[in-house]
């Protein structure tokens, strides 16, 4: 499905654009009008006002009223054609008639491109693929939230990530709508579909005697209302035999010119009014309310083009290639990767050679990709890594949903990657494992795991399943290692030695030798991002979130010593002037909502990094309340300046410490409990919970939270639904 | 400018009998700039009495806009029935030229017969009669008053 909807965007992508754009334009047409048009009264007959025009406008053969209600003249005197504007309810000549020269020409691009009936065709296609990108787009988006009902919670990702599907869902009716009935219109135009099953044309007939009679006396005409009509054909001049042809929004009739009897009607058939309904829905012409929503709708068109575009390259580009993959027809071995980072997908490339080595034909896609059966493969081997604290990786969120349809029983092993220091280590491969075996597949192996991405463990894990298929499987793993940006410690604050727990506040510039065209740069990431780090001599890198933004000019992180720690040993180590070798990781499902409505932050120790990044960029003045937990004011207090700069500068709106090593001291979760009243109200408003710390305090928090909402009728769970609680964690 | 290029081999009516000679008559109609949707474009022949005689050509695929091409379509309704297998065509642009190739009688040249062009745009004019030539045997050019700009006759 998803491959579906990008094909069709990228193949399809300029024609939709150059059709919603050129429906743009046209959708000004009717608002224009509307504009401009004078109102006719209701009372006004066709009869009396044809009367007045022959009366004003000698010489007149034909009376248009548009759906916007605009009437116009045409005259033929002496060979002098005219057309001329008439006021609907005196009759009078109100000026030249100049149809747009403008909206004709968009008109005739958007329905053909000027190409003729290739054109039309042509048309057709762009109208069909809006319609395939609008309906695929909502089955992803169903897919993506978790079913119809989750529909309208909050959009999750990057930034073209959340605007494509805000986009999409403002804009998915209307495109629904738009494409539908250009399609049906298309299909009109090649006669697939009747416009009016019963008109062909029509044989006029003659009037009966050779008087002719004053137009305002004749009944048929005096009997239609001007707001019915659509078009009167006057009587060709000096042949009495000639009938007045009228169309009204009803049918077609003839009008005898001496007698006033209508001589024959031929009403509107089923396809015809379908046709008007559909012509109308799609232009809204005569119905400015209709036009302007089409138009916003067409609007979107060009954004979800361009935010489509990128996400699609940027998926491509973190998807690894699988050269040679071979089909999931095909495969005798599926290998499913769940990954975040990335860096599974190397693992999977690895398992996946050494079993080519051995002759198996080996299928490699990501774990969201589970077909419903593979009908040669004799094993699945899922590679699932944990995102956080136990959840489910991004390429990997569809998957259990998935696995209550699977249909084949291969043999099965899951192997988790994950970081031991999480309470819930590996926690998703662990459900992965126990829901497979619960779907009745045969467990080849029982769960493995990879701790920090170990190249020995992942050996290990190929020994016991290269002895579990016969094959000697070996498993030589080397990492690849995310393109690294060489960074300059500038500055490097240290807090918490008195209270044995050493925290320093580390700045790092761009070097020079990583210079742009405008000197040193750094890369893109916002605060609440991740930086990795590969410290000297270790294989996988550590995560530490950023309490800065490229665009203040510099990479900060607070990095807590733990004892025995690899990494961050070597970062407190560093002096100005030396450099680390660090990648981005954007982390964008942790940063504040957009909006005026209060933010609540609470983080302890070097949580409280990504969080202080927030307030620093709060330049709206949005209600920000933090919470902050630490050992001793005297020792740990990070970011007090700064976080006392932005309570004078407005940027931060209230401040509340706890700290535990002090009489009377506490934990930031007592705080919260302390505070209960004020944190219910804020969350009353619609206030967004934010909480960074480590694994312990964020239970703790969630914990007080739960207890202080309690009377709201509200729980965190509710809440981390609809967005408004979010955790980083480690 | 594009030429739209019609061949008509026209019904025993308009060839006189045995001995009369026949004479190939092409008809160039072209069209004046404006802006708006191909027109529908009728060609026809009427007698020396201004009556209807026959249809050479009719632009436009859609017969239900055929009744726009007001004096054609009142012409033809006084017949009753209406056969136009193989002389229709797609419609004419702006600034396009249509040419039509009749194989007419001798009989017919210098005799009072007309061939007359009516057009029409959907949302815009139609033109009974927009541009009336006479059907003779020197080459005329004659110019129109609505969509067509003008219409020559050569032999």
């Amino acid at each position: 499905m998803r491959s579906f909807h990008s094909l069709a965007g990228l193949f399809g992508g300029l024609l939709i654009i150059f059709m919603a754009t050129t429906g743009f334009v046209l959708s000004l047409q009717p608002l224009a009008d509307a504009a401009t048009t004078m109102a006719a009264d209701s009372s006004v007959t066709v009869a009396a006002l044809a009367d007045r025009v022959a009366a004003d406008l000698p010489g007149v053969e034909r009376l248009v009223r548009s759906a916007s209600g605009q009437l116009v003249a045409y005259t033929a005197e002496n060979g002098v054609r005219g057309a001329v504007l008439v006021d609907p309810q005196t009759g009078a000549a109100a000026g030249a008639y100049a149809p747009s020269a403008l909206f004709s020409f968009i008109t005739d691009l958007h329905r053909s491109f000027m190409l003729g009936n290739v054109g039309h065709g042509a048309a057709g296609v762009a109208a069909l693929v809006i319609l395939a990108l609008a309906i695929s787009g909502m089955l992803l988006l169903v897919g993506k939230m978790g079913g119809w009902r989750k529909l309208l919670t909050p959009s999750r990702g990057t930034g073209s990530q959340r605007l494509h599907t805000d986009l999409a869902r403002i804009g998915v009716a209307v495109l629904l709508l738009t494409s539908l009935t250009g399609v049906y219109m298309s299909a009109v135009n090649f006669a697939l579909v009747p416009e009016n099953a019963g008109a062909m044309f029509a044989f006029s007939p003659a009037s009966a005697g050779d008087s002719v009679a004053p137009i305002a006396s004749l009944e048929a005409l005096a009997a239609i209302p001007l707001t019915d009509l659509r078009e009167l054909t006057f009587p060709a001049m000096g042949d009495a035999t000639d009938v007045f042809t009228v169309t009204t929004k009803a049918g077609q009739g003839f009008v005898d010119q001496g007698t006033g009897a209508m001589l024959s009607f031929t009403p509107n058939d089923a396809w015809q009014r379908a046709y008007e309904f559909i012509y109308l829905l799609h232009t809204g012409q005569g119905a400015p309310m209709i036009a302007l929503l089409v138009g916003l709708g067409a609007l979107s068109v060009p954004l979800l083009a361009v935010t489509g575009t990128i996400i699609w390259w940027t998926r491509r580009r973190n998807t690894p290639r699988i050269a040679g993959n071979v089909s999931w027809r095909d495969a005798d071995t599926v290998i499913l990767v769940g990954s975040e980072g990335g860096s599974s997908w190397g693992f999977a490339a690895t398992l996946r050679d050494a079993l080519r080595l051995e002759g198996q034909r080996v299928h490699v896609a990501a774990m969201n990709e589970l077909r419903r059966s593979y009908p040669h493969a004799s094993r699945l081997l899922v590679l699932a890594a944990s995102y956080g604290d136990g959840t489910a990786p991004a390429s990997a969120r569809q998957f259990l949903a998935k696995l209550e349809r699977f249909a084949s029983a291969p043999g099965f092993a899951v192997l988790g990657f994950g970081d031991q220091s999480f309470a819930q280590f590996c926690g998703f491969a662990a459900r992965v494992d126990a829901a497979l075996a619960a779907k009745g597949l045969p467990r080849m192996l029982p769960l493995g795991s990879v701790d920090r991405q170990s190249a020995g463990h992942f050996a290990a894990w190929g020994k016991s399943l290269g002895a579990q298929l016969g094959l000697p499987l070996v498993l030589n793993h080397v990492a690849a290692r995310p393109a690294t940006s060489k960074l300059v410690l500038v500055e490097r604050v240290l807090y918490g030695m008195e209270v044995q727990a050493p925290v320093a506040v580390l700045k790092f510039a761009a070097t020079p030798s990583h210079g742009g065209w405008f000197g040193p740069r750094l890369p893109r990431f916002e605060a609440g991002d991740l930086v990795g780090i590969v410290p000297p001599g270790a294989d996988a890198p550590r995560y530490y979130s950023l309490a800065s933004a490229s665009r203040d000019g510099m990479l900060e992180i607070c990095v807590r010593k733990q004892s025995g720690g690899l990494c961050s040993a070597f970062l407190h180590s560093l002096v100005p002037g030396e450099t680390i070798d660090s990648f981005i990781r954007p982390n964008p499902d942790f940063r504040p909502r957009a909006g005026r409505r209060p933010l609540i932050l609470i983080g302890a120790g070097a949580g409280v990094a990504p969080l202080a990044g927030f307030v620093r960029h709060n330049r709206h003045r949005r209600p920000v309340h933090l919470f902050f937990g630490g050992r001793d004011p005297a020792s740990d207090f990070l970011y007090r300046d700064d976080l006392q700069t932005a309570l004078d500068e407005g940027r931060l709106t209230s401040l509340n410490t706890r700290f535990s090593r002090v009489m009377g001291g506490g934990y930031v979760q007592d705080l919260v409990m302390d505070e209960a009243d004020s944190v219910r109200r804020l969350v009353s408003q619609g206030a967004q919970i934010m909480v960074c710390g480590g694994r312990d305090m964020a239970n703790g928090v969630r914990a007080a939270i739960e207890t202080c909402l309690a009377p709201l009728g509200l729980s965190v769970d509710g809440l981390k639904q609809k967005g408004l609680y979010l955790e980083d964690a480690y | 400018m594009k030429k739209l290029a019609a061949l008509l081999m026209l019904a025993t009516a308009l060839s006189a009998p045995s001995v009369a000679m026949a004479r190939d008559v092409s008809i160039q109609t072209s069209l004046v700039q404006y802006a708006g949707h191909a027109a529908y474009l009728a060609v026809y022949l009427t007698n020396p009495d201004g009556s209807y005689n026959s249809t050479l050509w009719v632009s436009g695929q859609k017969s239900k806009y055929y009744g726009d091409l007001r004096g054609w379509a009142r012409a033809v309704s006084s017949g009753g029935s209406l056969n136009l297998d193989g002389i229709t065509g797609a419609s004419v642009g702006s600034g396009e030229t249509l040419t039509v190739h009749a194989n007419l009688a001798d009989t017919l040249l210098d005799a009072g017969y007309q061939i007359r062009v009516d057009s029409a745009v959907e949302n815009g004019g139609q033109y009974a009669d927009d541009a009336v030539i006479d059907l003779t045997s020197t080459p005329v050019t004659v110019s129109g008053t609505g969509y067509v700009n003008t219409i020559s006759l050569g032999l």
